[in-house]
């Protein structure tokens, strides 16, 4: 069983064969997403997973699961669909940064309002992949590509403060080559009711390789990057002596041990808090003035649609005088002609 | 009661409520025809709404009127111009002087009729009826509301409620016109107001006044007597096309055994096919209103995808968003029904006004070979029909399927004759029913070519579908040059063998006319009321209606070979005939087209019948 237990990703895997470049980060959250399967025991007959287009939503190809590879921008209205008709399902969006934010900008923030329960993962390569290299909606002020030459002169939008200005109720952050990390995140999305949105900052090798790099990288990465626990003090670094306070209105980074500061003074996530101002915070945070926040940001409760969708159709069923077509047809102003 | 007073019998009258937006002319229109059709008569509506939602008041722009044609026989059309006109206020005259047969009835709120209305409805002089030269006009200059607050006095009204009240006087005086039993009305209005009683009681005090005030006139002004139709026995309501399509679906969901799901979103003049969905929570109706139409689409091809019968509802510019969807839904093989209740176009064009003029786009509006089938309605009360036929194509030859309707046909009304649901035929959703593992993705039925259905959450049938070129057999992506092409023409070849399951094109009149008349959707029934006044005066005439656009229904070639003359006539610049064209070239078409946002009238169709027969 154990040995079983090691390779039941395999379950998920489809028998075709993997098509994105050698190197490129999406073949990891391939793994982590299959790992999250089999840890969750999700029968793969019971999960859909639906993406629109660039190369990450290549992904539904490379699954054993239920699987549609749509059109641009699309697939969370699609994912939508596919959960109101069938709301028993475990239903995935694999979504790109350009497919998600530019063309699917408009879908993306509604399907977060309303809080269906899809699981997003967002695969944040700061580029449009699969068209060859132009700076996407997420590219950093300034980037030069293909399309920009002479830099962007345009800020990028963040995901994080985006899902939370769309009423967001869940945003998690991960790196496509820590799988473990990536596990945990997804199974986080998983267990979440409600949409739920996994930013994953993926590398593309090609056309924008080493785009994270400042922070993703062994050397750097534990003193760069913060992984936030609900219920543990926001402590980073290689020596985990540096730690989150509140200073005034704003995060502050200080050193446990500086200037009087202790571990009780540093902050304690509640990634369940409803109010969402210190996840905005700490989802904005960006280095070289902060470390990124990795790991679960906000996961708190609020309605799902999917589940109030049925729960009104039950009540009115119940109440409604009218019970078939028939009676509907004949109800209201109806003559006879004898 | 002195009997000296003139009635008209009458074959069929056209009747036109107007007045100012506030005025409750739909409401006066819709009493007046349930209770005509309650009387037995025929009767088709349809109501004119302005433009604006909230036009100033008196103007032209602000006029709001309901058209009724009743008859002894069968009425296809609201009839092209109006016995009976009812002007609520100057503008309401001013709107619809082009609209009156001649020496028509016109009844007026001379009330209304002060320096302020007239001027604002662009009258230069303070009577209108010299004016606009009315002289030969049998007019009925009634004090509609003096006589409202005259009986109303004594009730505690609010000045507003009374004035609401007008268009009650204006409809006792009509059913006066009419010998029409008032109770009829009384009863219907008792029913609308039951849970204002006072209301309802002043509602029918005015209706009574303005019933009697007819009988006082009597002496003076003639009445009309139209004896009820011969209608085939059954139960009855009045329904406009947008209704019948939303019921339409339901019927198609409960035959097949599917849930229905709508994905829409707002947009005039199918938002209430929305709407009437959305009611109807009761009979587990998934309704989506979507953040636009892209979304709307593709939440109903999410929803197919997962086992429900995705629909969705638009018009043209909405069409337009939903394009690259359709293709996606041509390429999944998935069924879906897209309804499109044309309007004027292009652009946002005229948005409560009718036309036909997104056939081309139904047709082609797609990139690649991207074919799908399209069908019309053809009158308010077979929206009801053709959407459920619309729903089975496309549940049982897995494709989607474009429903077009109009503007015209989603706001008429005509009374309906509610059908057995044992007269319509079960709805067989294709299934995948071969075991698990000898099963291929897109294997296709021989006959209608359409591939099997495995529902996401059914073990063992988990599978990728998507809008990336397809084997022709495992559906898995492929680039072959050589399948590529294969599917295009196994793609097409399967909407071409829709046209085995359906009916045959119908000729209408004279098997042997020298004019065969062509028409496609909502045209129908002016097209069939030129024709039957045409046969009656002895000229030999036919009509080939279609409903079927594609795949033409198989004997279309035949139909159409047998005729010299054929004109094709359509509310565009000949979109259809063009297609026609396309698939028989050696058919030589003439065609009539009109695009003003306006249905065709009868009067325009038989001159221009009658010029053809002429040379
Ligand atoms: C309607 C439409 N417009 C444009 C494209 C071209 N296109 C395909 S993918 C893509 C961008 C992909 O970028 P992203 O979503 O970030 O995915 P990535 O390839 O980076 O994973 C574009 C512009 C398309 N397929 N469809
Ligand atoms: S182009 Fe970039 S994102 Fe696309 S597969 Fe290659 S490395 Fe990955
Ligand atoms: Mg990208």
């Amino acid at each position: 069983m154990s040995d079983n237990k090691k390779l039941a990703f395999l379950e998920y895997k489809s028998d075709q064969n993997v098509r994105w470049c050698p190197g490129c980060g999406d073949h990891a959250i391939l793994n982590s997403l299959q790992k999250t399967m089999a840890e969750l025991k999700i029968p793969n007959d019971q999960i859909a997973v639906i993406s629109g287009i660039g190369c990450s939503s290549r992904l539904p190809y490379y699954m054993s699961t239920y699987g549609f590879h749509t059109i641009h921008g699309r697939a969370s209205a699609i994912a939508s669909g596919v959960k109101l008709a069938n709301p028993k399902l475990s239903v995935w969006q694999i979504t790109g940064d350009g497919d998600a934010l530019a063309i699917g900008g408009n879908h993306f923030i509604h399907v977060i309002r309303r809080n269906i329960d899809i699981n997003i993962i967002l695969f944040n390569n700061q580029i449009y992949g699969l068209t060859k290299g132009q700076y996407s909606p997420t590219s950093k002020r300034g980037f030069i590509s293909k399309t920009s030459p002479f830099g962007t002169i345009e800020y990028p939008f963040r995901p994080g403060e985006l899902t939370i200005g769309a009423r967001g109720y869940f945003f998690a952050r991960t790196i496509d080559k820590e799988i473990k990390l990536s596990v945990e995140v997804m199974k986080a999305a998983s267990k979440h009711k409600g949409t739920s949105i996994v930013e994953v900052l993926q590398n593309c090798v090609i056309y924008n390789d080493n785009t994270h790099r400042e922070i993703t990288d062994k050397k750097f990465k534990d003193d760069r990057t913060i992984v936030l626990e609900h219920g543990k003090p926001m402590i980073f670094g290689k020596n985990r002596n540096k730690g989150l306070v509140l200073d005034g209105t704003r995060l502050k980074v200080v050193t446990i041990g500086e200037g009087g500061i202790t571990e009780n003074d540093i902050l304690v996530h509640d990634a369940h808090c409803e109010d969402p101002t210190i996840h905005l915070k700490l989802a904005d945070m960006e280095y070289p003035e902060f470390p990124v926040a990795l790991g679960v940001i906000r996961d708190a409760e609020a309605p799902v649609y999917d589940q109030c969708f049925i729960e009104q159709m039950d009540k009115i069923k119940k109440e409604s005088k009218i019970k078939s077509f028939r009676d509907l047809v004949t109800s209201g102003d109806v003559w006879e002609v004898k | 009661m002195a009997k000296k007073s003139k009635v008209i019998e009458k074959e069929e009258v056209v009747v036109r409520f107007s007045g100012d937006s506030g005025d409750g002319m739909q409401l006066t229109g819709s009493l007046f025809s349930f209770s005509s059709a309650i009387y037995g008569n025929d009767i088709s509506t349809f109501p004119d709404f302005p433009a604006e939602i909230r036009a100033p008041q008196g103007t032209i722009s602000g006029v709001s009127g309901f058209q009724v044609h009743f008859g002894h026989s069968e009425v296809y059309t609201p009839g092209d111009k109006a016995d009976v006109l009812v002007a609520m206020n100057p503008a309401a005259l001013k709107a619809n002087l082009e609209w009156l047969k001649p020496g028509a009835t016109i009844i007026l709120d001379v009330d209304s009729f002060d320096d302020k209305n007239l001027a604002r409805a662009g009258y230069k002089s303070n009577d209108p009826i010299e004016e606009d030269n009315l002289g030969s006009y049998n007019i009925i200059k009634a004090p509609i509301t003096t006589m409202t607050r005259e009986s109303l006095k004594d009730m505690g009204l609010d000045n507003k409620s009374i004035l609401r009240s007008k268009n009650m006087y204006a409809l006792g005086l009509v059913f006066w016109l009419f010998h029409r039993p008032i109770k009829d009305a009384e009863h219907l209005i008792r029913e609308k107001f039951a849970k204002k009683e006072k209301i309802a009681e002043a509602n029918v005090r005015v209706l009574e006044a303005g019933y009697n005030y007819g009988v006082i006139i009597q002496a003076v002004t003639p009445s009309y007597h139209i004896s009820p139709a011969e209608i085939k026995p059954g139960i009855y309501r009045n329904l406009n096309g947008n209704r019948a399509i939303a019921w339409g679906f339901l019927l198609a969901a409960q035959k097949s055994g599917l849930e229905l799901f709508l994905g829409s979103y707002p947009i005039t003049p199918a938002t209430e096919i929305l709407q009437e969905l959305s009611a109807r929570k009761d009979l587990g109706v998934k309704v989506f209103q979507a953040e636009d139409e892209i979304a709307a689409i593709s939440t109903a091809i999410g929803a197919s995808f997962a086992g429900n019968l995705g629909i969705t509802s638009t018009s043209g510019p909405g069409l337009a968003l939903k394009g690259e969807a359709l293709g996606l839904a041509v390429m999944a093989e998935l069924p879906l029904v897209v309804v499109d209740v044309q309007r004027g176009g292009p652009s946002t064009g005229l948005p409560t006004k009718t036309e036909q003029a997104d056939l081309n786009q139904a047709l082609y509006g797609r990139n690649g070979e991207s074919p799908l089938v399209v069908m019309a309605a053809s009158s308010p009360v077979n929206c009801f029909d053709y959407a459920f036929y619309a729903a089975k194509i496309a549940i049982e030859h897995m494709t989607p399927v474009i429903l077009l309707s109009d503007g015209f046909l989603a706001n008429g009304t005509q009374p309906w004759r509610i059908p057995d649901e044992d007269q319509f035929p079960d709805i067989n959703p294709p299934y995948v029913n071969n075991p698990a593992n000898q099963w291929n993705v897109y294997e296709r039925d021989p006959e209608r070519l359409n591939r099997y259905w495995a529902i996401p959450g059914t073990p063992g049938y988990q599978h990728r579908i998507g809008g990336l070129e397809k084997d022709y057999l495992t559906g898995e992506v492929s680039y072959d040059h050589h399948n590529h092409f294969k599917m295009v023409k196994m793609r097409q070849e399967k909407i071409d063998r829709v046209a085995d399951f359906i009916p045959p094109l119908e000729v209408h009149g004279d098997q042997d006319a020298e004019l065969l008349i062509v028409g496609w959707g909502g045209t129908f029934g002016h097209l069939l009321t030129a024709l039957e006044e045409l046969q009656k005066e002895g000229k030999k005439v036919a009509l080939a209606h279609f409903n079927y656009i594609n795949p033409l229904p198989k004997n279309s070639y035949d139909v159409l070979k047998r005729f010299r003359k054929i004109v094709v006539c359509e509310l565009n610049m000949g979109q259809f005939a063009n297609y026609l064209r396309s698939k028989f070239p050696d058919v030589l078409l003439r065609q009539y087209n009109k695009v003003e946002g306006l249905p065709f009238t009868v009067g325009e169709l038989k001159n221009h019948f009658e010029k053809i027969l002429e040379e």
